[in-house]
């Protein structure tokens, strides 16, 4: 029987669906609004450009964190100690990728997506097309595991597990349904309210996610006498791993006793994950796309400032919820309820909750940390969602298909049909994809963003030589790499917990984050291919640089 | 509701001519400096300080769980060294860009955007 079912039962499901509920209506009503105030395709792609950099700040933070990033680091550093912290590093020092070398540039020389600054310099249909694809393939591979992640989330938190039924429904109708729900929402929020609809639905949801963990996370220090040694040790003792389980080692480059070889596979594969945090997130296309939603290049650096502080802050959050979880719940409990340890926080709440202000106060808090797991998730599918439609709008219909010639009012239609279409592959996909292990997906966004987009994007910066082929290889060449390598290797195949199962073997790269041979290979790709054309243009990549550093002639916000 | 001017309203129309004469200008030229001199150094240093950290957690193991206090070792205090360094760049390049940088690009964009306004 769950812990979480056991002790709160029907109060605090009620209670967790009428919290959902609320929250989803505040967010109705500000899609509703912003649908009124969205006139044109600045407005649709980039919100207007108004957005101050704290706002901007708040929506980056939102976008970025995902369910993945709260509930699975938690569970992670509940269930392996260090390691998950570890993880959450990966995910902040790669900010400064973004703030020092990319942000400001592509603010200063783009319009609605990455692929304006791609091209800028190039053949357009080609590098568009290539852009094009990257940014769908990562942002669906990100959304997949979002959504599924979110169907099965839904069940765990409102406690249905086997056998069990609420509102009529049991454990995988729940899990159906979960998708379904996040899906329509996050269709609703790009569809009707546009950029900027869903700039200002991330930005309260950052409110309740921060909010929600910052309570918890004081809740648990307050237990602890704002101790955080004591709380490591307690951690530490019900860990039953000791000293070690402070230490890194216990879920990245595990050492196995007498097989040197996979001890260095899997340090190997340890490096090629850190490589590939550090370098996806300023490669990824729904977080670079929102520095288009502020007037000029200071405020997207400020709003960086602001990002990368709640998003450290939040980390330090889950640093307190992740050995709080192993402290006070224990990670036999935790594993009782889900193996991956994704419900360790709300577990926590409850306790915690219950503490304070026993059952009720447990229903309380389990309903509030739920809901910003809720939140976390439906802001970043609904940036991904974003992301896709404008590249499909703007890179692929307007510039391929129509050859820069559509109006802007077409575009917006397009792009709204994109977010519907989008959307529902979306659903239709995460449920057949439900019952695999899809945290790999993740990783395999990241390991894509790292290997095609950003070398691409940095060469199309600064070097001067950089041409269409070049882009076009490294694009696709770092593409195909990553996916590749992916397939070859034991997420995919050839182990007990692979996508294919163990029957199916055509395994042959050992590990499973493919960064440190895709994205150098990525870069290769890039270089080569510019070298085999010899197409050249050093006055357009003169007015880029200028254009970039100065910021003449950029964007401004909408005058309305 | 156009409250700054400068800052709404369509993207002022720029020739190419005269953002490729504004490239061959020196103080375009000094511009660049001013920029690469912080974010080359910086980017390689937290670069190497973050692989660093990465190296060390997966081969000096003993090392990063040596304890200082408490249950408090040297991994705990690297790991929140890399909190640390990540706040303080990006803290110390906005204080940088906003002295040294802004400045000097605002006024190449005005010489760009209204022609020899000087």
């Amino acid at each position: 029987m769950s812990l979480l079912a056991q002790a709160t039962g029907e109060t605090g499901r009620t209670l967790t669906l009428v919290l959902f509920l609320v929250m989803v209506a505040a967010t109705i009503a500000i899609t509703v609004w912003a649908r009124n105030h969205t006139r044109d395709a600045t407005d649709f792609h980039s919100g207007g450009r108004g957005f101050k950099a704290w706002q901007n700040g708040f929506a980056i933070a939102s976008d970025y964190m995902s369910a993945a990033s709260f509930l699975g680091i938690a569970g992670t550093i509940a269930l392996f100690g260090y390691d998950g912290f570890l993880y959450s590093i990966g995910f902040l020092v790669a900010w400064l990728v973004a703030l020092l070398l990319v942000a400001e540039m592509l603010r200063n020389s783009g319009r609605f997506t990455v692929a304006d600054v791609l091209s800028f310099r190039m053949k357009q249909r080609p590098v568009r097309t290539a852009a094009a694809v990257s940014t769908l393939s990562v942002s669906v591979f990100y959304l997949l595991a979002q959504m599924v992640g979110a169907g099965a989330l839904i069940a765990l938190l409102l406690g249905i597990k086997e056998g069990q039924t609420f509102l009529g429904m049991d454990a995988d109708t729940a899990k159906i349904a979960g998708i379904v729900v996040v899906g329509l929402l996050m269709i609703v929020y790009v569809a009707f309210g546009g950029m900027k609809g869903t700039t200002w639905v991330q930005i309260f949801q950052a409110v309740v996610l921060v909010g929600g963990a910052l309570v918890l996370a004081l809740l648990v220090l307050a237990d602890y006498g704002f101790n955080l040694s004591n709380l490591l040790g307690d951690a530490a003792e019900a860990s039953g791993a000791g000293a070690a389980f402070l230490e890194p080692g216990q879920r990245y480059g595990v050492e196995v006793e007498g097989d040197a070889l996979q001890t260095m596979w899997n340090k190997l594969d340890f490096l090629s994950l850190g490589l590939a945090l550090v370098l996806g997130t300023a490669g990824l296309p729904h977080i670079l796309i929102r520095f288009y939603t502020v007037p000029d290049a200071k405020t997207a650096r400020k709003s960086i400032n602001w990002g990368i502080g709640l998003i450290g802050a939040f980390y330090l959050l889950t640093l307190v919820l992740g050995f709080g979880a192993a402290a006070i719940v224990g990670a036999e409990a935790i594993t009782a309820q889900d193996a991956a340890g994704n419900t360790a926080a709300p577990q926590l709440a409850e306790v915690a909750g219950a503490n304070v202000a026993g059952v009720t106060g447990g229903a309380i808090l389990l309903a509030i940390i739920a809901s910003a797991a809720f939140a976390a998730i439906l802001s970043t599918v609904a940036g991904l969602v974003i992301a896709c439609s404008s590249s499909l709008a703007h890179d692929l219909y307007n510039n391929v298909i129509r050859r820069g010639s559509a109006t802007d009012r077409e575009e917006v239609v397009v792009a709204k049909f994109a977010a519907v279409g989008v959307g529902v592959i979306s659903i239709v996909l995460a449920i057949f994809a439900q019952n695999l292990n899809v945290a790999f997906l993740v990783g395999l966004a990241f390991a894509v963003a790292a290997s095609g987009n950003l070398p691409t994007l940095l060469l199309s910066l600064f070097w001067k030589r950089f041409n269409t082929n070049g882009a076009v290889w490294g694009i696709y060449g770092g593409l195909i790499a990553a996916i590749g390598l992916v397939i070859f290797s034991p997420v995919f195949s050839g182990a007990p917990n692979s996508l294919l199962g163990e029957g199916v073997d055509i395994a042959w790269f050992p590990m499973s984050n493919p960064g440190l041979v895709s994205i150098p290979l990525g870069l290769l790709c890039a270089v080569i291919g510019t070298y085999a054309s010899p197409e050249s243009n050093p006055d357009r990549f003169a007015t880029l640089q200028v254009r970039a550093l100065t910021g003449a002639g950029a964007e401004r916000a909408a005058d309305h | 509701m156009a409250t700054t001017p400068m800052r709404e309203g369509p993207p002022p129309a720029v020739t190419d001519e005269a953002l490729a004469a504004m490239h061959d200008d020196p103080r375009f030229a000094d511009l660049k400096r001013r920029l690469f001199r912080f974010i080359v150094p910086a980017t390689v240093g937290f670069l190497a300080w973050y692989f660093l950290y990465v190296l060390l957690s997966a081969y000096a193991r003993d090392f990063m769980g040596t304890v200082l206090f408490g249950n408090v070792n040297v991994a705990l205090v690297l790991g929140l060294g890399q909190f640390v360094s990540t706040f303080g760049i990006a803290w110390g390049y906005s204080r940088y860009a906003a002295r040294r940088f802004d400045p000097p690009a605002d006024t190449l964009r005005a010489r760009i955007e209204n022609g020899d306004a000087e």
